[in-house]
């Protein structure tokens, strides 16, 4: 693979991050299933890097999910979306940082329906006004949390106490980076790297110490496709989905998985479980998995974050073998007490994926 | 004399300066690079006989020797229109004139990193078909890897029939050439495995049906009908390409060796500059447009303006020759007609 | 195995390496015309077993070079031989002959 190739192609694909003021709007998925993961991502912007972010209690959520599986209509999300720009404008932020990349890809399609069909914002802002009697600006800077992360890789590799290297080796681990559909897919300039090269969490990874493993099928869809999974008797068709990646990554061996989007999180782990219960399968070494981490998750591991702070005992896939081969302390004994110590409660171990 | 600028010195330009100059014109040949034959200097064999390139092209630089004023490395910087005919500005504050412009500009060939998804310029081996000419004029075909390919897969259209790709148009040439290169590769590795991803099969020209049956028969070089969606690289560099073959309706996935990508024609972007300061129209595909597609297809909408060759739209080399042979005749036609019209009006204007 | 109420859809995908191509080799050797087939549907068009069925023999002869064999077992006897294609194909492809050794083929290929 040539390198300069991509390089090439990374250079056209840059976008806008703002530099600071950030409204946060939160992923109503990852709240519920790996809930430390944005909470560790406010504490790093605010603590770590010393930056602005106001984290709203009054938003909502998107409605993507229930959009994506119509239940929601459009006119109905562009309104609710017209909300949160308002609880923004309202509170005296332009910049629109977000955490979810459903909600990511919704406001992005919505500000560009809006651009091209200017009737269509129009009609929103009467929405709102006849049912909350708001206002609303439109943000100056709309970004991924994962955005911010790349604007601000080489500070955060800095200040980083453990590096994406086998302390034992020195060989920098190897990295698969997952990108959510809604990125860049439907808009690849408003991505880091494009669509088809996405350079926002290689970009990270690599000032991390980590080396970037491109597989066959890195492009492919984790399979999560909203009625996909939320309809229980489809759910094949997600599993399939992430199987496809699974295997095609394992021959390369990596060390870890980094997704930057809250269903590809959760199914790229969940569903090497499912697979082994159903398969037999495992894709790690020693019948362990792949470690799966968000990006926030990632950063924080090597800022010097506790793994268990931060809920990683949260996944199926244990993320140990990723820690020990980082060098970073941990205490197995704490991984299931949660703040102040209390007992969170220990899972019951899967069968035939080894968890410890 | 009457004088002549051609503007290209490929095979349109070659060709069509070689007639003028014999029919007693002053032409004045100009080409940007430091020789002539324009793309024909790239290539190996020509469809439909796979005869050497070069033998082609040795027949039209034995033409260009008659008496043409050849300027080489030479641009064209400027041009003005004026009653009498063109005030033609070039590169080093050269200045010449001319009765009448032949624009024998050509093509760009489409630029396949354009085509992100296949990888061109990214993984080791994916080549276009202008890269594969270079390696049969070299002598061998070699994976990155220094490796025989055993296993090798043309997609048709790559920037051809592709709005987004900001080509619409058909180049019409690639599928014979396609066809042609499968079989070179074929004689060249005889145990090796060819696959043509095609949309359609265009083989519009004498022989080219019998150049396709030839490689599926003779060649057993197989013909899958579908468009490359996206390539990838395996661990040992090899590229996995996906496809979905549209007969069976059904998605299909194959390593090969090597990928080689049949880059189609684009409009030239070097004459936009031309394009300007003449005025001239172009269509919606880019390419210039004819004053009259059947009646007057080497005019321009500018008087004393002629083009043929890919300026005015894919073309294959027998076309462009033939070409080249009738604009003669509609330059000499144009400038007696112009001494007429000023005949007359010189004699008016003693009235 | 917990039974989770869905399964893994099995890849619908046509894997050309993974696949043989057996019957696809035996048949051109039997019956090299099946190299000229250029997939215009001619003998499809007005087969027989076409009416009543799904069966198509320009798709059996693809099928057969993909090497995607299970679909070709499950479809070839339905011809029933009546030799219209052979009189309709335009590229003389002995198409009677390459049901033959297509079912010949299936019936003796152990693997199939």
């Amino acid at each position: 693979m040539k390198i300069e190739g991509k390089k090439r192609l990374w250079r056209e694909y840059q976008k806008e991050i703002a530099e600071d003021h950030y409204y946060f709007a939160r992923s109503c998925v990852r709240q519920q299933i790996f809930p430390g993961a944005e909470q560790i991502c406010v504490k790093i912007l605010q603590h770590d890097l010393g930056r602005d972010v106001f984290d709203d209690p009054g938003h909502t959520t998107c409605t993507g999910i229930g959009y994506h599986t119509d239940v929601v209509q459009l006119e109905t999300i562009m309104t609710v979306v017209a909300r949160q720009f308002s609880l923004m404008t309202n509170a005296g932020y332009e910049n629109f940082a977000v955490s979810c990349i459903t909600s990511f890809g919704i406001y992005t399609e919505i500000l560009e329906t809006w651009h091209h069909f200017p009737e269509t914002e129009e009609k929103t802002r009467e929405y709102l006004r006849k049912a909350t009697g708001r206002e609303f600006k439109i943000p100056v800077n709309l970004a991924h949390t994962s955005d911010i992360f790349y604007k601000f890789r080489h500070e955060i590799a800095q200040k980083s106490r453990y590096k994406l290297i086998n302390h034992n080796t020195g060989e920098p681990l190897r990295v698969v980076e997952h990108i959510g559909c809604h990125y860049a897919k439907m808009f690849p300039h408003k991505g880091v790297g494009g669509a088809e090269y996405p350079y926002v969490l290689a970009g990270l990874a690599e000032a991390l110490g980590g080396e970037i493993v491109d597989y066959p099928e890195r492009r492919h869809c984790c399979g999560f496709g909203f009625r996909q999974y939320v309809v229980k008797a489809n759910r094949g068709y997600s599993i399939s989905a992430s199987k496809i990646k699974l295997e095609s990554m394992k021959p390369y061996k990596p060390d870890l998985i980094v997704t930057n989007c809250p269903g590809c999180t959760v199914f790229l782990d969940r569903w090497q479980y499912a697979i082994s219960e159903m398969e037999g399968k495992t894709y790690g070494d020693n019948g362990q998995g792949i470690p799966v981490l968000t990006f926030e998750e990632l950063t924080a591991v090597c800022l010097g974050y506790s793994p268990w702070e931060i809920g990683l005992q949260m996944h199926n896939v244990g993320p140990e073998p990723l820690l020990r081969k980082m060098g970073v302390p941990f205490d197995p004994s704490r991984k299931y007490l949660g703040a102040g110590g209390k007992n969170i409660g220990i899972p019951e171990k899967p069968k035939v994926l080894v968890v410890e | 004399m009457k004088s002549i600028a051609v503007i290209g010195g490929g095979v349109a330009g070659m060709e069509a300066a070689a007639k003028l100059s014999k029919m007693g014109f002053s032409v004045t040949l100009i080409e940007k690079t430091n020789q002539l034959g324009g793309k024909l200097n790239k290539w190996h064999a020509l469809f439909p006989s796979r005869r050497p390139a070069d033998e082609v092209l040795n027949g039209l630089k034995t033409r260009v020797q008659l008496g043409i004023n050849i300027l080489l490395n030479t641009e064209v910087e400027h041009i003005e229109n004026d009653d009498d005919g063109f005030a033609i500005a070039l590169n080093q504050n050269r200045m010449i004139t001319a009765h009448a412009i032949l624009l024998a500009t050509g093509f760009d060939i489409f630029d396949a990193g354009k085509k992100e998804e296949y990888g061109h310029g990214i993984y080791d081996n994916v080549i276009t078909s202008v890269e594969l000419e270079k390696a049969f004029r070299s002598g061998a075909v070699k994976t990155l890897q220094g490796k025989t390919p055993k296993k090798i897969a043309f997609i048709h259209c790559v920037g051809s029939r592709d709005e987004k790709a900001g080509n619409p148009h058909c180049s019409k040439v690639c599928c014979v050439t396609g066809v042609k290169q499968a079989i070179e590769l074929k004689e060249m590795i005889p145990d090796s495995e060819i696959y043509m991803f095609y949309l359609d099969l265009r083989m519009f020209g004498r022989h080219f049906e019998e150049l396709y049956k030839e490689a599926q028969v003779k060649h057993h070089i197989q013909f899958i009908r579908g468009r490359l969606s996206e390539a990838f690289e395996n661990q040992d560099h090899t590229v996995m390409i996906k496809i979905e073959d549209t007969l069976i309706a059904r998605p299909l996935k194959m390593n090969v060796d090597l990928l080689v990508l049949l880059v189609g024609m684009q409009p030239s972007g070097s004459i936009n500059k031309i394009i300007h300061d003449l005025e001239l129209e172009k269509e919606k595909d880019g390419f210039l447009k004819q004053a009259d597609k059947h009646l007057a297809p080497h005019k321009t909408n500018i008087p004393g303006v002629f083009v043929i060759g890919a300026a005015s739209g894919p073309k294959t080399i027998e076309e462009t020759v033939n070409e080249a042979g009738a604009v003669t005749f509609e330059i000499a036609d144009y400038l007696q007609n112009k001494i007429a019209t000023k005949i007359l009006k010189n004699e008016n204007s003693f009235i | 195995m917990i039974e989770f109420g869905y399964s893994i859809q099995s890849n619908r995908q046509i894997d050309f390496d993974r696949n043989t191509r057996q019957v696809y080799k035996y048949i051109r050797r039997k019956e090299p015309s099946i190299d000229w087939c250029m997939s215009c549907g001619t003998c499809a068009s007005g087969c027989t077993a076409g009416y009543a069925s799904d069966f198509s023999l320009r798709r059996m002869i693809l099928l057969a070079r993909r090497g995607e064999e299970k679909e070709i077992r499950d479809g070839i006897f339905r011809c029933r031989l009546c030799g219209k294609c052979l009189n309709a194909c335009p590229r003389g492809v002995n198409t009677r002959n390459i049901i033959y050794w297509m079912q010949q083929a299936v019936k003796n290929t152990q693997t199939l």
